[in-house]
C-alpha cells in the first residue's frame, strides 16, 4: 500500500483546499498538463481512460486526446473546444485541489473571469518558444483583476529550447517588465516545465539541473494560503434567521449565513447594518455544539444579547475597520451577456445576501486587456468586454473595496426580464 | 498569529451550507431529493445543520422506480421520521399504470429514463420551484459543467451551452413562472470526501454500502443482485459472492462489486486504490458517450 492510501483513512482531517484555474488556447499544452496532473496523481480512473481511447480512435486522433477528459458536453468535443469552465477534482496527501479550467482565448473572457472569482491560485501557461505574447498579458490580467494571490507561471515546452536555462531567464524578465505594468500580483513563482514528457510537473526534471526550485506539484501542495482570507475585518452577511418554534427553543433566533472576513467570539460589540443598531454576540452556534471563535469562510449561526431587526441582506460588522455603506459605487464590469450595455442600463444588483436595484450612471473606460490600454472612444459593453462603470443602487450597500475583500467586494448584474446574469463587478 | 486554516472537508461542509441557506431564502417552496443513497443521506446531515436548531424547511422528495432494495425503503422511512420530515414518494409504477409513460420493453429495458417523467410530473404537483440534489461534479463528465444553481425550463430541460456563469459565492435563482432550479450543494466534493465526511461526522449508512455474501448475476458486465427483479435468465448462472454496492440505485441496473470492506475505514481504502469510477459499473451510462448529457437535458437527476 502507497503513502496516498493510508493517507487517505488517517491523515484526511488535517488536508487542506487548493483552488486554482488554468487558461489556455488549444495548442499550448493545457490540457496535457491538466491531464497529467491527474493522471499521475491517480484521479484518472481506468473506465475514464477506456472511453477517452475509444472516443480518440473515433475521431482519428493519433494520440490518446486528454483534453475529451474536461471537455465534457458533446458539442465541445465535436467541435474540439473548450466552451465552459470545468471543474476537475484531485487530491494528494497533502491537499485537494479543484481545477477551474477554462478556455484561454479572448472570446471565452468570461469564462476566465470566472473560474479565477473563486481561485487561490493561477496556473499562467507560456510556450517556451514564444515567450511573453498576449494571451501571456491577458491571463495575468485577469488573475490580478480578480485578486488571485497566487500565481504560476509556468514556462512550457522546455524540451523544445533544449532545456535552455538562458531562455528561462529571458522569459522571466519579459514577463517582470510587463508585469510591472499590473500593480500588485502578490506572489508569482516561474517554473520551467514540460508537460508532455512530464518535467518538473510531478518529479524534479533531469535535463534541467540548473534549475533549483520546486515541481508544479510540489509547489501547489506546500504553497501558503492560510492569509488567503480576510481575517481583519470582520464581516457576516446575514442570510437566513433560523426561529425554531419548538418548546426547547422556544426564543431562539439566530442569524445564520457565511462568514465573510475577520473573526467573531462571544461578547464582541457588533453593529448591524445599513440599521446601525448595536448588540453583544451571545452565542456562536453550530449542530456540534457552540463556537469559542468563528472565522471566513465557515457558515455558522450567531445569536445576539438583546432583539433587534436584522433580516436576510443585512450585514454584521465589528466597529473596527467598519466597511463603506452608501448607494454610489465605482467598480470594474465583466460583460457576459450577448445584450450589449449601452450607456445607462437598468439592473437587479446581487451583493453578498442582499438584492437591489440598480442604474448604471456612467461608463468611464474599458480596457484593452491584450495591451491593458484604456479604451475611452468606444464606451458600449459587448460580451467579455472589461471596463470601469459608476452606478447608483435603490437602497444602500454595505460594502468594501474588492482589493480588500472578495465576498464583501464583488456583486452581479441580472436583467430584470429575462432574469440571465448579465455581468459581474468588482467594487473599487 | 493564530492558525485560520480551514480542512478540506470543513471547506466543502460549509460551502454546501450556505448553498442549502441560499436555497432556502431564494425559492418558495424548495424539495430535497432523497435517493436512499449516501450522496442523499450526506444532503440531509447538511441540511440538519444548516438549520439547527429549527427543522429541515421543505420536504423529502423519494423517485420511486418500483425496482428498490428492501435496506433503502427502510432506511429511507426511518430517517424521515427521525429528522420530522415530510417525505413525498413518486412512483413510476403508477405513471407506467396510469399510461403516462411508456415502460421500456427491450431485453436490457430499464425504468431509468421513466424516472424523468415521474420526476418532472412531482416537482409540477407539489409546485417546488428548486430540487436539491445530490450530483456531484465528479461523477461524470457532463456533471461537471454542472451550476450550483441549475436553471431548468419550463420543460424541465437543461441548456449546458446557455448556463448562467457563477462567480464568487453568488447565486442568481431568479425565474419566471413555470420554471425550476436543480440545486447542487455537493458540485465540489469527490466520492472520498464524502466517505471522509460520513466516517468524521459517523452518520449511519444502509447496509448495501458494506461487504456481504449476496447472490448475484453477472449481465453484461455488471453484477446484479438476485432478487424478485432480477431473476437468472438462459446462461447465467446464480453465483453467492460476498460484494457491496457503491451506489443505490434501481436494483435492475445498479451493480455489484466484489468486495470484503465491510467497515468505514476499509471502504475508504478501496475508494482510495479503486481503477474505475463509482458510474462505472452503471449500466444507463454505458448506452453512449453522452447517455447522462442526453437525460439531464431532458430533466434528469
Amino acid at each position: 500500500m502507497t503513502t496516498g492510501e493510508k493517507s487517505a483513512v488517517r491523515g484526511y482531517l488535517d488536508m487542506d483546499l487548493l483552488r486554482f484555474t488554468t487558461a489556455g488556447s488549444v495548442d499550448d499544452g493545457k490540457s496535457t498538463l491538466i491531464g497529467r496532473l491527474l493522471y499521475d496523481s491517480k484521479a484518472i480512473f481506468k473506465d475514464q481512460l477506456e472511453a477517452i481511447e475509444k472516443t480518440s480512435e473515433q475521431r482519428g486522433d493519433e494520440n490518446m486526446n486528454l483534453a475529451l477528459l474536461t471537455d465534457g458536453l458533446r458539442a465541445e468535443r465535436e467541435q474540439g473546444i473548450t466552451i465552459d469552465v470545468a471543474y476537475r477534482y484531485f487530491a494528494t496527501p497533502r491537499r485537494k485541489f479543484i481545477i477551474a479550467d477554462t478556455p484561454g482565448h479572448i472570446q471565452y473572457t468570461r469564462n476566465m473571469v470566472t473560474g479565477a472569482s473563486t481561485a487561490n491560485l493561477a496556473i499562467v501557461l507560456v510556450d517556451a518558444r514564444k515567450g511573453v505574447i498576449e494571451q501571456t498579458c491577458r491571463h495575468s490580467f485577469i488573475a490580478n483583476l480578480l485578486r488571485i494571490q497566487h500565481v504560476v507561471i509556468a514556462i512550457n515546452k522546455m524540451d523544445l529550447v533544449e532545456w535552455s536555462e538562458e531562455r528561462f531567464e529571458e522569459i522571466k524578465e519579459e514577463f517582470r517588465r510587463f508585469a510591472s505594468r499590473l500593480g500588485n500580483i502578490v506572489d508569482v513563482t516561474f517554473i520551467p516545465i514540460s508537460a508532455l514528457k512530464g518535467d518538473n510537473v510531478v518529479d524534479k526534471s533531469e535535463n534541467m539541473p540548473w534549475y533549483q526550485g520546486p515541481s508544479l506539484l510540489y509547489h501547489l501542495e506546500t504553497v501558503y494560503i492560510g492569509s488567503d482570507e480576510n481575517h481583519v475585518s470582520a464581516r457576516f452577511p446575514v442570510q437566513w434567521v433560523i426561529r425554531p418554534h419548538s418548546d426547547e427553543y422556544h426564543d431562539f433566533r439566530g442569524y445564520a449565513g457565511r462568514i465573510g472576513g475577520g473573526v467573531f467570539k462571544p461578547g464582541d460589540d457588533i453593529i448591524v447594518h445599513p440599521s446601525g443598531f448595536g448588540a453583544k454576540i451571545k452565542a456562536i452556534h453550530t449542530m456540534d455544539g457552540e463556537l469559542q471563535e468563528a472565522f471566513a469562510p465557515l457558515s455558522t449561526t450567531i445569536t445576539l444579547d438583546r432583539e433587534i431587526d436584522i433580516s436576510r441582506g443585512d450585514m454584521i460588522v465589528k466597529a473596527n475597520n467598519p466597511p463603506e455603506v452608501g448607494q454610489d459605487i465605482e467598480a470594474m464590469v465583466c460583460w457576459f451577456s450577448d445584450k450589449p450595455l449601452n450607456g445607462r442600463g437598468r439592473f437587479i444588483l446581487r451583493h453578498t445576501t442582499k438584492e437591489t436595484k440598480a442604474i448604471i450612471r456612467d461608463v468611464k473606460y474599458k480596457v484593452d486587456i491584450n495591451t491593458l490600454h484604456k479604451i475611452e472612444d468606444d464606451l458600449e459593453f459587448r460580451r467579455n468586454d472589461i471596463g470601469r462603470v459608476s452606478l447608483r443602487t435603490a437602497a444602500p450597500l454595505v460594502y468594501d473595496s474588492y482589493k480588500v475583500n472578495r465576498t464583501s467586494g464583488s456583486f452581479i448584474l441580472v436583467d430584470p426580464f429575462s432574469n440571465e446574469t448579465m455581468g459581474a463587478a468588482m467594487i473599487i | 498569529m493564530p492558525d485560520y486554516n480551514v480542512t478540506h472537508l470543513n471547506q466543502l461542509e460549509s460551502e454546501a451550507i450556505f448553498v442549502l441557506r441560499e436555497t432556502a431564502a431564494q425559492f418558495e417552496k424548495p424539495v430535497l431529493l432523497f435517493s436512499g443513497g449516501k450522496d442523499s443521506i450526506v444532503m440531509i446531515h447538511l441540511a440538519r445543520k444548516a438549520f439547527w436548531p429549527a427543522r429541515i424547511p421543505f420536504p423529502l422528495l423519494h423517485i420511486d422506480t418500483g425496482h428498490n432494495f428492501r435496506e433503502t425503503t427502510d432506511y429511507r422511512d426511518n430517517l424521515a421520521s427521525d429528522i420530522g420530515a415530510k417525505l413525498v414518494v413518486g412512483s413510476v409504477q403508477k405513471a407506467i399504470d396510469e399510461g403516462r409513460v411508456l415502460e421500456e420493453k427491450s431485453q436490457n429495458a430499464s425504468r431509468n429514463a421513466l424516472q424523468i417523467q415521474t420526476l418532472l410530473d412531482s416537482l409540477e404537483e407539489g409546485q417546488y420551484d428548486a430540487a436539491l440534489g445530490g450530483g456531484r461534479r465528479d461523477e461524470e463528465k457532463a456533471r461537471a459543467k454542472e451550476r450550483f444553481f441549475s436553471h431548468r425550463d419550463e420543460f424541465g430541460q437543461w441548456d449546458p451551452k446557455n448556463q448562467r456563469p457563477e462567480l464568487w459565492n453568488i447565486f442568481n435563482g431568479r425565474m419566471t413562472a413555470g420554471e425550476h432550479f436543480r440545486v447542487f450543494p455537493l458540485s465540489n466534493w469527490t466520492e472520498m470526501d464524502v466517505w471522509q465526511y460520513m466516517k468524521r461526522e459517523n452518520i449511519p449508512l444502509p447496509s448495501l454500502y458494506f461487504a456481504h455474501e449476496r447472490e448475484v448475476v453477472i449481465r453484461n458486465g455488471t453484477m446484479l443482485a438476485v432478487s424478485e427483479f432480477v431473476q437468472p435468465r438462459e446462461g447465467e448462472a446464480i453465483e453467492t459472492r460476498r460484494v457491496r454496492f457503491r451506489t443505490m440505485g434501481d436494483a435492475t441496473i445498479t451493480g455489484a462489486v466484489d468486495s470484503n470492506a465491510d467497515t468505514m475505514d476499509l471502504i475508504i481504502e478501496e475508494v482510495a486504490a479503486a481503477i474505475e469510477t463509482e458510474r462505472g459499473n452503471r449500466a444507463d451510462d454505458k448506452r453512449s458517450e453522452s447517455a447522462m448529457e442526453d437525460r439531464k437535458k431532458q430533466g434528469y437527476f
